[in-house]
């Protein structure tokens, strides 16, 4: 049996495992947001916290996925459930966030703050109609980095015995059932690949003329600690 | 977990030091190859994306992706045709340093300032003493902090590789998970941890040790 028999023979799982891979991800973004956004806009606004918002992408690293979503299954409170895997996955995706929004909003020229100040803005329409759409295409890239790390680590809830595509992987290694591992990992794959290509598309979409002139290709190098570190680590 | 477990059992880890020295050992060593091998390939890859200016973006972007992809979704491409080895393990752990050492090293390169090459190959430098003498000591602080990232990334990633059966940290994690006992499970993510921390204090010792005139031109500018 080859990948495409077992394919063929496996659509229902496979639109399952997907479906269960989406809101795993989906839910671990969104409390990922939730927690870390307004907090990144509120540092970078006001310029406090600079050492927690840079660093917590180098400590991010630091930490094992596997490990993490193992502890939490092995807290008295949590378990071999959805929820260990969803508490780590928001955990893993607040540092690229609270980076990027921190940096995003430093960055922003302080005489622009300063002029709108000025003209009598509150502060909050200086962060709401000045900050925010400069700093935009910063903090989407920093949102798309944690999108691509939360879809890529979730796969490791299969391990503790959750669903998601991970489970074809998971599942094939266990047996040595190659076309189920292989299924598994072009599945996972094109899934990382394709919400990188979609959010970047959407960044590119959103961005404001005046602020793509004369950017360059990449070329910021991984440097730790640096700003913007944007890059996801890998899972 | 079991209820009326203590939340860890220290007589279970002081009965397992032989396990915990073997599996650190092995995952020190399955990272020494990774990041080694990584940068022997890297560093040409680097040198031509920084000559060439047309290969940058098909090198960066086709270690992006290998980057992007799950190291548990690597094993499954891998798996049926390298096995539960350490090769496969090797080739998953390789390919994820390769973005992060091919960028820092080109950045470091195309940071060095044109007027010092120049007068390098003024003083008749070859083009070869002009990378090695001049170009490369210029780069290496940007250059190890590329090294830097990658060792502590792979020492997580490394933990993974239990789950196609070798030996390091990761195999606590697993007989945690496997046996429902947490004592094994902190241990091996906690050591990891430590692991990554270590790594990266000793390589920014190593840093300071081979290239002592940067801090010096830092604290002069200060």
């Amino acid at each position: 049996m080859n990948v495409a028999d077992y394919v063929s023979s496996h659509w229902a799982e496979l639109g399952q495992r997907t479906l269960e891979h989406l809101y795993l991800s989906g839910v671990s973004l969104f409390f990922a947001l939730l927690l870390s956004l307004p907090l990144a806009l509120w540092l970078g606004h006001t310029g406090k916290g600079a050492f927690i918002a840079i660093n917590s992408s180098n400590i991010g690293r630091a930490l094992p996925s596997l490990g993490l979503i193992a502890i939490f299954v092995s807290l008295p409170w949590f378990g071999l459930n959805d929820i260990s895997t969803i508490l780590a996955l928001v955990l893993l995706g607040i540092p690229p966030i609270l980076t990027n929004a921190y940096t995003g909003i430093r960055e922003v020229d302080r005489d622009v703050v300063e002029a709108a100040r000025g003209m009598g803005l509150t502060e909050w329409q200086i962060l709401r109609q000045v900050e925010l759409p400069l700093a935009g295409p910063v903090i989407l890239a920093g949102v798309r980095t944690s999108a691509v790390q939360i879809v890529a680590t979730a796969t490791l809830a299969a391990v503790v015995a959750g669903g998601g595509l991970g489970r074809f992987i998971v599942d094939g290694l266990s047996v040595q059932d190659y076309p189920q591992m292989l299924t598994g990992a072009i599945a996972v794959a094109a899934l990382t690949v394709l919400t990188e290509v979609a959010l970047g598309i959407f960044e590119r979409v959103t961005t404001p003329k005046g602020l793509t002139a004369g950017r360059g290709a990449d070329t910021t190098p991984l440097v730790a600690p640096g700003p913007a570190d944007s890059a996801v680590r890998p899972v | 977990m079991n209820p009326g477990q203590p939340f860890i059992r220290w007589d279970w880890i002081a009965s397992h030091t032989d396990d915990i020295v073997v599996r650190l050992a092995n995952h020190l060593l399955l990272t020494l190859i990774a990041v080694g091998a990584g940068l022997i390939i890297s560093f040409p890859l680097a040198l031509l994306i920084t000559r060439v200016n047309r290969t940058y973006t098909p090198v960066t972007s086709f270690a992006g992706i290998l980057y992007t992809i799950p190291s548990l979704a690597a094993f499954g491409f891998l798996v049926p045709f390298t096995g539960f080895t350490v090769l496969t393990g090797e080739i998953a752990l390789i390919s994820y340093t390769l973005l992060i050492l091919i960028r820092n090293i080109a950045a470091g390169l195309s940071n060095v300032p044109p007027d010092v090459k120049e007068s390098a190959v003024g003083m008749g430098y070859s083009p070869a003493q002009v990378l090695w003498k001049v170009e490369l000591p210029l780069a290496l602080p940007v250059i190890m902090a590329g090294v830097r990232v990658a060792t502590v990334t792979t020492i997580g990633l490394v933990t993974v590789t239990a789950l196609i059966g070798l030996s390091n940290l990761g195999q606590f994690i697993t007989d945690g998970i496997n046996r429902n006992f947490r004592t094994p499970l902190i241990l091996g993510a906690v050591l990891s941890i430590v692991l990554a921390v270590a790594a990266d204090l000793f390589l920014l010792g190593v840093q300071r040790v081979i290239a002592p005139w940067e801090r010096r031109a830092r604290r002069a500018a200060a």
